[in-house]
């Protein structure tokens, strides 16, 4: 155990920093959920990224990475969210899709998908729950069948995040007859593919964040299959493991979120109620204990081991975080906690009420809370399923 | 940066295990508590022998010169078995200090003596009386004595295993061993009751996942169903967002700044809750049994209770916490940073 970064990795941070200094736009972008043209401005800040060769830099060089390690990775991360750089608006793909790929495809598939996701050309959205498969996600009844080398797609996907703007999705199917985990296979699609009608559904904060997706006879070569056919639960299994092990959520969100928590308290605690200093300290001991964590992660992985059911500890670990932090600062805020960004009284420095909001979709996303703890009953304490 | 344990830690911890699992059995606890001792003498030996009291001693007081890291591993596995002998007070806290003090001291001829300490923070001490030396505290300076030179008033505990004592004391009557390091020792006595802390989580889970596989309600094993499930993970994502905390303050307590105080302070508060989260979900989900003598998950709850004031209160070591937050930078670039690279 050594909690010292090598000169190397002190290096390395130092060039992440002054890249960022000089490319992070001084203006936030409008949200890539909110409107096109903020969709396409964090698209244009991917390209600038790419232009770096910072798009994904756990990747090998070859599919568009610079071939570094997790510790690189979650120094990069830090750095990034500290520069306050723009959200990652193709983390579907990136965090989740690229991770599986790399797991699960071909070379010509990663060849062909991997480097136009880290530049951003291509943006990724998912397309896994339906109608009737939420958190039971093996209740999936849209269609794959292959006719040929293509194969025919039918169905009905909804809550697919970036789905509204984005180029590409990676959805879950089934061969027709087949029932739950079995028979499913994971096929991307163009979201302009002919025969994919794309219907925005806006979110509590009216941003339209996510959007349900009517496929019908949609033709897609078989190529775009990942992984073998009837192999799709399984790869699913994988990606939610990425998903809420130490990808979609750094730790350094959190810490950027806990030092501007800080900050708010020392502006605010003459006129607060005293006994909120304790959840100041808690956000930031929170967002320490995630960090920790992943770090601890990082490093054994590093030395072989692979994600297992752990990493829904994680994702309940932050999503309650983010809600504890979000909702101390409109404690601190008290009166303005309510006030939009726009309002001429509103607290400017950070959109606690905007994060708030977000926070409060970590609890259901990536898998429900509860579908975490079962999963952490039955597969880390073995206790039985039924 | 490298966040994993080595061969021979894991090594260590295994011994650990094994020699706890061994001699603090249910069993033992059992009979320890119906005759009262305060010592089970044929754990104690193995433990000795296997070189825990020595392992932070400096290699030139005869010891094995390892590490608080280390340490905190055994200490883990101690809270584990609920270990009703003072191994971290004493082998973690008192006999180092003692080593730097008085190194010639007769307490630290015999690696069976236990060495006991009493500071503000841990007023009661336990096992005193059988004590080879008790260091105390007064004004930042360090004093040694022995039983017979002391008062030593008995306070009961609700936890059975910790034989209390309140020790009222002469400086006139025990040798003065000057200014010590006080706050090495405080920060290595909150650190290992933080371990302790861990082990005493696990081992509250792990009860509760034995009995919910046993126990049948409505035609079926009690551990089928989500509300005990979620009662269970619940604790287990305490556990494990402990757990790195703690590993991480021991690597760096002997840095002795701003940051490694938090740090200490950090994994003794989140430890401890997760302790006492966990014991109190094991009564839970052990219903009536849970609350009965019989069944052991409250030595757990008891120890946890004991450990989460001792050594610093929860409201202490959140003000060094937010020492920390607000006299240093903090941020995603800080998590590992020092504070003389501050200075």
């Amino acid at each position: 155990m050594d909690l010292t970064y090598t000169p190397e990795q002190q290096a390395f941070r130092a060039e992440v920093r002054a890249w960022l200094e000089a490319h992070v736009p001084s203006e936030p972008l409008e949200h890539f959920d909110a409107t096109r043209e903020g969709f396409e401005a964090h698209r244009e800040w991917e390209k600038t990224l790419k232009s770096g060769d910072w798009g994904m830099v756990t990747w090998p060089k070859e599919y568009g990475g610079r071939g570094l390690d997790l510790i690189q990775w979650l120094i990069f991360e830090e750095e990034y969210y500290r520069a306050g750089a723009p959200g990652r608006v193709n983390q579907n793909g990136i965090f989740l899709l690229g991770p599986t790929l790399m797991e699960f495809g071909t070379h010509e598939q990663k060849a062909r998908f991997l480097p136009k996701m880290a530049s951003g050309e291509e943006i990724w959205a998912q397309a896994w729950s339906e109608p009737m498969a939420g958190s039971d996600l093996a209740g999936v009844r849209s269609t794959a069948v292959l006719d040929g080398d293509e194969y025919v797609l039918n169905g009905h996907k909804i809550w697919s995040s970036r789905a509204v703007f984005a180029d590409w999705a990676f959805g879950l199917f089934r061969a027709p007859g087949s029932e739950r985990h079995h028979g499913m296979s994971l096929i991307f699609f163009p979201l302009d593919a002919p025969g994919v009608t794309v219907n925005a559904i806006k979110k509590i904060n009216g941003h339209v964040g996510f959007a349900e997706i009517f496929l019908e006879d949609v033709r897609v070569p078989a190529f775009n299959r990942l992984g073998d056919e009837g192999q799709g639960w399984h790869i699913c299994m994988a990606t939610a493991g990425f998903e809420r092990g130490l990808m979609l959520r750094s730790p350094a969100r959190y810490q950027v979120a806990a030092a501007k928590l800080a900050g708010l308290w020392q502006e605010y605690k003459d006129a607060v109620d005293p006994a909120l200093e304790a959840d100041v300290v808690r956000a930031h001991m929170n967002a320490e204990a995630y960090a920790l964590n992943i770090y601890q992660t990082a490093s054994r992985l590093m030395a072989g081991a692979k994600i297992g059911p752990e990493a829904s500890t994680n994702k309940i670990f932050w999503s309650e975080l983010d809600i504890h932090l979000t909702q101390t600062a409109l404690s601190i805020l008290g009166t303005k906690a309510e006030l939009m960004h726009d309002a001429p009284d509103a607290y400017h420095a950070t959109d606690w009420i905007d994060d708030y909001i977000f926070a409060l979709a970590g609890p259901i996303y990536a898998g429900s809370n509860e579908i975490q703890r079962n999963i952490i009953a039955e597969r880390m304490l073995g206790l039985p399923r039924k | 940066m490298d966040f994993t344990l080595n061969d021979e830690q894991r090594m260590f911890a295994e011994t650990a295990q094994t020699l706890f699992a061994d001699t603090c059995t249910p069993d033992h606890w059992r009979k320890q508590m119906e005759t009262g001792d305060a010592r089970d003498d044929a754990r104690w030996q193995a433990i000795v022998e296997t070189g825990f009291t020595l392992l932070l001693l400096p290699e030139e007081a005869g010891g094995l010169g390892l590490t608080e890291l280390d340490f905190a591993l055994i200490a883990e596995r101690a809270g584990y078995v609920a270990l009703p002998e003072p191994l971290a007070e004493s082998a973690g806290v008192a006999a180092p200090m003692l080593a730097v003090l008085a190194p010639d001291h007769e307490a630290l001829a015999d690696p069976s003596t236990t060495i006991a300490i009493q500071h503000p923070s841990a007023p009661y001490v336990a096992d005193a009386d059988l004590a080879g030396a008790i260091l105390l505290y007064k004004d930042g300076e360090a004093y040694v004595a022995t039983p017979d030179q002391v008062a030593l008033t008995r306070e009961s505990s609700i936890d059975p295993f910790r034989r209390l004592f309140r020790i009222d004391w002469d400086p006139a009557n025990v040798t003065s061993l000057g200014k010590a390091d006080w706050d090495l020792a405080f920060d290595r006595a909150a650190l290992f009751c933080a371990a302790q802390g861990l082990g005493l989580a696990q081992r509250a889970v792990d009860m509760a996942v034995a009995y919910a596989q046993e126990r049948q309600q409505f035609g079926k094993a009690i551990s089928t169903y989500q509300a005990v499930k979620h009662h269970l993970a619940s604790a287990q994502v305490a556990i494990e967002f402990a757990r790195p905390v703690v590993m991480a303050a021991a690597a760096d307590v002997a840095r002795q700044d701003v940051q490694s105080r938090a740090r200490v302070s950090h994994a003794k508060l989140v430890a401890l809750e997760a302790a006492d989260k966990a014991a109190r979900a094991s009564i839970q989900v052990h219903g009536a049994m849970g609350y009965s003598w019989e069944v052991d998950v409250h030595l757990f709850l008891k120890r946890a209770l004991a450990l989460t004031q001792a050594w610093g209160t929860p409201a202490f070591h959140r003000s060094r916490i937010a020492t920390r937050i607000f006299t240093q930078p903090i941020g995603p670039d800080q998590t590992f940073a020092r504070e003389n690279e501050n200075a």
